[in-house]
């Protein structure tokens, strides 16, 4: 099995503590990175080809540098711990069995872009992590890590998907409801209390100490030539060993899910994968062989999102698994444009009659129009995702949709 | 509740809502982390409650209402004593999670989004709690409860008192 980079400290007694992190190695990179400048830190994760692992896949080392370097007022940092992704549970491995990397590498990524205070938003719902995490911050705060020059507030989400949207966890982090913001300008112009501010996922955070330990052409050589490194594959659904497995990012779909999760159960016949997270677009059982990277799941039509692996074996039905998911946006939907706020509600009407044998012969073409016109229409990507899984499902599987709709 | 109660933080409460404000760069960021000690101190938050945050944060009561209808963590009516969340989003759905409701509510005999007559257990179906590798599962209250079957949901439903 290849290195572990981000779950390297999982396996240790009390991995979540700070005697431990430091036992086997931590703060290391942090000792380095003080003594480097913020513009150098910035090119090292350029060249490394770090992409966000949050969802949108953007070079972080490209956000950092973002920030206006003639800005002379706060700079924050925002981790995005929001994670809600369908098939997604990584980031709460993390927070809970190695929260140190993160701090560590909060500490490195407020030096690169000059930030004396971060913000982590954890969701709500994530009662233990937030206990866990809280405790390595007040460990690190009592080590003198944290408190000169970088302070750190842990926040506590209430239940609302969109606020892993960064705009909507700003406006919530704001003390309002979740509601994501116009772009132009982009956080790093103008984001938490109208400072610029960096928004990255805990995973992303993660890689930046190993980044800056070993170099950026050890991490960049990790994974393929658009991004570097190995990162943390959530597999759920209908395998013979759910998990999370850590991967280069060259991984195919079908190592993932035949050598990694131990092949698929139920029937041990492969149907449908989703790739991403449930806002990705499925993949049928031979569009399995694509690397699962940014750019792989993108060529294929998908995409890598949050790396959260739902397999479907063939006794699985997709107009429900459909209707499961679209379900999921009607309800999470914040209801600030009208494309997404309207449609999601009626898609899910249509899918769910689909499902109950009520469908009307018209509402899979319905479904598709409505999905086509609403796409790239709204204020955040939350609409485009559901738009995904919408699409394809019913243009991959129309037949199996159709049987269902009685004939009039 | 027998008794009208009054909705007040004690003196402590209200040093850490100070201190919570303080640690944001506009005093409004302390919104969520107040709301979530007024439910946990008054049980729920009702619009006597809404008003009294707000009070504290110089907000509208329609701005504070505004929020704490976007959350589906409030609770605006009184709840059980533990809430029982039961994942229904995809990787649970194909891991039985119907199954798994079904046995709840009927154990329960209440239906989602109500609370048994002995005000022990509110019941809802939630959207991904992102614990899919354990799936079908709940979540108790602080905990989540993983790799469901009836058997465990019995053994967790009676611990709950």
């Amino acid at each position: 099995m290849a290195e572990m980079v981000l779950m390297r400290n999982f396996g240790h007694a009390d991995s979540h503590t700070l005697a431990a992190y430091r036992a086997h190695g931590g703060y290391a990179a942090w000792e380095k990175a003080r003594r480097m400048e913020p513009a150098e830190l910035v090119e090292v994760i350029k060249a490394s080809n770090l992409r966000g692992l949050g969802g949108a896949g953007f070079p972080t080392g490209t956000k950092w540098s973002f920030i206006p370097k003639n800005h002379t007022g706060p700079v924050y940092l925002v981790v995005n711990a929001d994670e809600g992704e369908p098939g997604t549970f990584k980031d709460r491995y993390l927070l809970e069995r190695d929260p140190h990397a993160l701090i560590e590498g909060m500490l490195i990524a407020s030096r690169a872009i000059r930030s004396a205070y971060g913000f982590v938003y954890i969701r709500g719902e994530y009662v233990e992590p937030w206990r866990r995490f809280s405790a390595a911050v007040r460990e690190a705060y009592d080590a003198g890590h944290l408190g000169r020059g970088f302070d750190v507030v842990v926040h506590r989400g209430a239940g609302a998907y969109i606020c892993g949207e960064e705009t909507g966890l700003i406006s919530s982090l704001e003390g309002k409801k979740g509601w994501p913001k116009v772009k132009p300008p982009f956080p790093a112009i103008k984001g938490a209390f109208g400072q610029p501010t960096i928004v990255n996922n805990v995973e992303t955070l993660a890689c930046v100490p190993p980044i800056v330990e070993r170099g950026a052409a050890w991490f960049a050589g990790l994974g393929t030539k658009t991004q570097g490194g190995t990162r943390m594959y959530s597999v759920s659904g209908r395998v013979t060993r759910p998990a999370v497995y850590e991967a280069p990012v060259s991984v195919t779909l079908r190592q993932l899910i035949y050598e990694h999760a131990g092949g698929v159960s139920g029937t041990g016949r492969l149907k449908a994968v989703v790739p991403g997270g449930g806002s990705a677009a499925i993949l049928t059982a031979d569009e399995i062989d694509v690397t699962m990277d940014v750019d792989g799941l993108k060529a294929a039509g998908s995409m890598i999102g949050s790396a959260g692996v739902i397999v479907m074996d063939e006794s699985v039905s997709i107009p429900e698994a459909l209707m499961v998911l679209a379900r999921f946006y009607a309800h999470e939907s914040c209801g600030q444009c009208t494309p997404c706020r309207e449609s999601t509600g009626w898609i899910y009407k249509m899918v769910h009659r689909i499902v109950e044998g009520r469908g009307h012969k018209d509402d899979l073409d319905t479904i598709l129009d409505v999905a086509k016109r609403g796409g790239g229409t709204t204020i955040c990507a939350f609409y485009d995702g559901a738009v995904g899984p919408y699409i394809s499902y019913i243009e991959k599987f129309r037949s199996e949709f159709e049987a269902l709709i009685p004939r009039a | 509740m027998s008794a009208i109660q009054t909705i007040a933080f004690s003196p402590e409460q209200l040093a850490e809502v100070r201190r919570l404000q303080s640690l944001y760069p506009d005093g409004q960021g302390a919104l969520l982390p107040v709301l979530h000690m007024a439910q946990d101190t008054f049980g729920y938050i009702s619009l006597e409650a809404e008003e009294y945050v707000a009070g504290l944060f110089g907000l509208s009561p329609a701005h504070v209402h505004e929020v704490v209808t976007f959350y589906t963590l409030y609770f605006r009516a009184p709840k059980g004593r533990h809430v029982v969340a039961v994942c229904h989003n995809l990787s649970c759905h194909l891991a039985g999670a119907p199954d798994i409701l079904a046995h709840v509510k009927r154990r329960l005999g209440i239906e989602v989004g109500e609370t048994t007559e002995d005000g022990r257990i509110t019941l809802q179906s939630v959207e991904c709690l992102c614990a899919c590798e354990a799936a079908p599962m709940m979540q108790v209250d602080d905990r989540y409860e993983l790799n469901l079957t009836a058997d465990k949901v019995d053994r967790v439903l009676e611990g709950l008192r």
